[in-house]
């Protein structure tokens, strides 16, 4: 594999103007993605995530949006292309799933009417009859049970499920070499969840595709990413491979995060921890650190903390890098201090 | 479907029935004797008993209204021997005011009101849903903010105010055009176009105003659905989201509404036929009416039922065609 990313996102920063003042949805965020990897996107409702994705794609179009910053995809920057190549990438070269499939497929028309539609919208010279065939097969592949009799049925003839399944099997007719999951499996229950999780990370196997995984749930980004990006207040506040960020993490909110998922070890606590407050508004972010009112580790770094947003700095000995004012040298004494 | 459909003509049919028996009920309810109204002031007592028993007024409601349904499917003979007459079938009753068959008069009334309510309604829709869409896809800008004053403006204005003020300004005032006068379209094309121009346009940017609004906000709301997006990420054009997802998802409270206001309007545009002298059925209503005249008021009001109870129906229908998930249930 080369080391040229396929995609690598530049301080993207993205602006919603509203009636109530400019929401700063993305400040500054930087990643990037490799193919044949995953890259989780983590973070809680309203911590930009899913705006960062929409913006891979243009989605964000109305009018009061604006984004700055770089996307190249390979070589190509997103941002400075114009409608037409927007529409040829989209769903060709970079495809997206959403998060609730119940509402994903439109329920006027057929499934196999949708996902022939996503291949001829890119393969216009390619008989309709040719690409029902092709649509027939990705249904087989993604595990529709018999798909020559449901191709043509509604989706709201198919269980929650399947129609996530029918929605990768739309999204990956053209194989793309990135695929945007915003929260896959948020809305389906977790012997599913499973489920599409494999079919996602099979699929990856075999044509290698960079997958970007949006989710909230840390359970999902274990399983299955390579790498993950922590989002807080429109910022990433942490950036790790899958096996640092849950050994040896190094941002406060990240500590946060991980006590309030239940496993093996703190389950026997009893009680699962909780972030205390609510996360920072959009539309007024403090000048300072915007996690810094539900820190429990800024103690004697307050002055620093409230009057400077801490940069993402590699924090040794990990690889993994921290935007927290609190250095290498504190990350034991974070380890220790950590509430029980 | 099949099945669906025949409910729901059922249904149509038994609400049909309720709505001509409470209609019926107005000659009994009335403070006014049917059959005294039958000539005029100075009348004589023996042929106001002679009308009632040719009416049938002489007898129990109950009859009467038996005697009334079955005209309806078998048509009706009025009085014996040389002075009886027929209304055939469907009978809705005799006019003793204009001397002839309601169902007659009805006939000739129709035709005119359908061609207002029709051309009224293709023209509203046009305008309707094309104003809405292109104020939704323009949302805060200079064209959505027009619309938005138009059609607040459109809303409140009642259509009397705006047909006369249309009848004055045209007709009147930059004389336009001649002073409308009603010819069928198989007589007088011209005349027909002449007559029905400015009540098709005044009728339409009132009723548009509304649609404008309904579907402005059904696109919206359509396009924050996440197939819509699914769509967007798809690849596909602009117009073809809009048009397969978009406008797809928003026809169908707008199919609901148009169904029962096109079926309102064919029961008579009361006013408009009135502002603009058109002799349509909502005109015969009205008469009807001021004249007491009851079985035209009774056959006219049925009529307008009719249309409802079907467009409810047609609506329903459509409904199943364009939402696949109705068609199931």
């Amino acid at each position: 594999m080369s080391n040229v990313p396929l995609l690598s996102v530049e301080s993207l920063n993205v602006e919603f103007s509203t009636s109530d003042g400019v929401v700063h949805a993305v400040n500054d965020v930087s990643f990037s993605v490799h193919s044949g990897k995953t890259l989780g996107i983590v973070g809680e409702s309203g911590s930009g995530k899913s705006v960062t994705a929409s913006s891979i794609l243009k989605l964000n179009t109305g009018i009061t949006a604006s984004t700055c910053g770089s996307i190249l995809f390979n070589g190509k920057n997103i941002l400075g292309v114009d409608d037409k190549s927007i529409r040829a990438i989209r769903g060709s070269e970079i495809a997206m799933i959403f998060q609730d499939p119940l509402s994903a497929l439109n329920p006027y028309y057929t499934i196999g009417n949708q996902i022939i539609e996503a291949y001829k919208v890119h393969h216009k010279k390619v008989k309709r009859t040719e690409a029902r065939k092709i649509a027939l097969e990705m249904l087989h592949r993604v595990g529709i049970p018999n798909p020559e009799a449901r191709i043509d049925e509604y989706p709201h003839q198919f269980s929650g499920g399947m129609r996530q399944r029918i929605v990768i099997a739309t999204a990956l007719i053209n194989s793309p070499k990135l695929l945007i999951a915003d929260e896959p499996t948020t809305a389906l229950d977790v012997t599913v969840q499973a489920q599409i999780l494999d079919l996602m990370k099979d699929i990856q196997r075999e044509n290698g595709m960079a997958i970007i995984l949006i989710t909230h749930d840390l359970g999902v980004v274990a399983e299955t990413c390579d790498d993950v990006a922590v989002m807080y207040g429109g910022r990433i506040v942490e950036k790790a491979s899958v096996q640092e960020l849950f050994n040896t993490p190094t941002h406060p909110y990240s500590f946060g995060l991980l006590g309030a998922v239940r496993s093996l070890d703190n389950s026997a606590r009893g009680e699962l921890q909780t972030i205390a407050g609510s996360p920072p508004s959009l539309l007024n972010l403090p000048s300072g650190c915007s996690f810094l009112p539900r820190c429990n580790y800024a103690d004697a770094m307050r002055q620093q903390c409230s009057s400077s947003v801490p940069a993402l700095q590699n924090v040794l000995p990990t690889s993994s890098s921290s935007a927290c004012h609190l250095r290498t040298e504190s990350l034991n004494v974070l380890k220790i201090k950590e509430p029980s | 479907m099949t099945t669906f459909i025949a409910r729901r003509l059922l249904f149509a049919l038994v609400l049909l029935a309720a709505v001509s028996l409470f209609t019926y009920l107005l000659f009994a309810l009335l403070p006014t004797d049917p059959a005294a109204l039958t000539c005029g002031k100075n009348c004589k007592p023996e042929l106001i008993e002679a009308n009632r028993v040719r009416l049938g007024y002489d007898k129990p409601i109950y009859e009467q209204y038996a005697q009334f349904v079955k005209g309806i499917f078998a048509g009706r003979t009025y009085g014996t021997g040389d002075i009886a007459f027929t209304c055939p079938a469907p009978s809705l009753g005799y006019s003793f005011n204009q001397h002839e068959c309601v169902s007659t008069l009805i006939g000739k009334t129709f035709p005119v009101t359908a061609f207002l309510s029709l051309g009224a309604f293709i023209l509203w829709m046009l305008l309707g849903v094309g104003t809405g869409t292109l104020a939704a896809l323009h949302r805060g800008k200079w064209q959505d903010r027009l619309t938005s004053v138009i059609t607040s403006i459109g809303v409140s204005l009642p259509t009397f105010y705006v047909g006369l003020l249309v009848l004055f300004s045209v007709v009147i005032w930059l004389q336009w055009l001649p002073f409308p006068h009603y010819a069928s379209p198989t007589e007088n094309l011209h005349d027909f176009f002449t007559a029905m121009i400015l009540p098709w346009i005044t009728l339409a940017v009132l009723s548009a105003a509304s649609y404008t609004r309904i579907t402005r906000n059904g696109v919206l709301e359509a396009m924050n659905e996440d197939f819509v997006r699914f769509g967007v990420a798809k690849g596909l054009k602009n117009r073809t989201v809009i048009r397969k997802y978009v406008l797809r998802a928003a026809l169908i409270p707008i199919v609901t509404i148009a169904g029962l206001d096109f079926a309102a309007l064919l029961g008579g545009a009361i006013v408009t036929e009135s502002v603009f002298s058109l002799p349509g059925m909502g005109r015969l209503a009205i008469r009807s009416v001021t004249d007491s005249d009851l079985p035209v008021l009774v056959g006219t009001t049925l009529v307008a039922a009719v249309f409802i109870v079907l467009a409810n129906t047609i609506v329903d229908i459509i409904y199943g065609i364009l939402d696949p998930r109705v068609r199931l249930k």
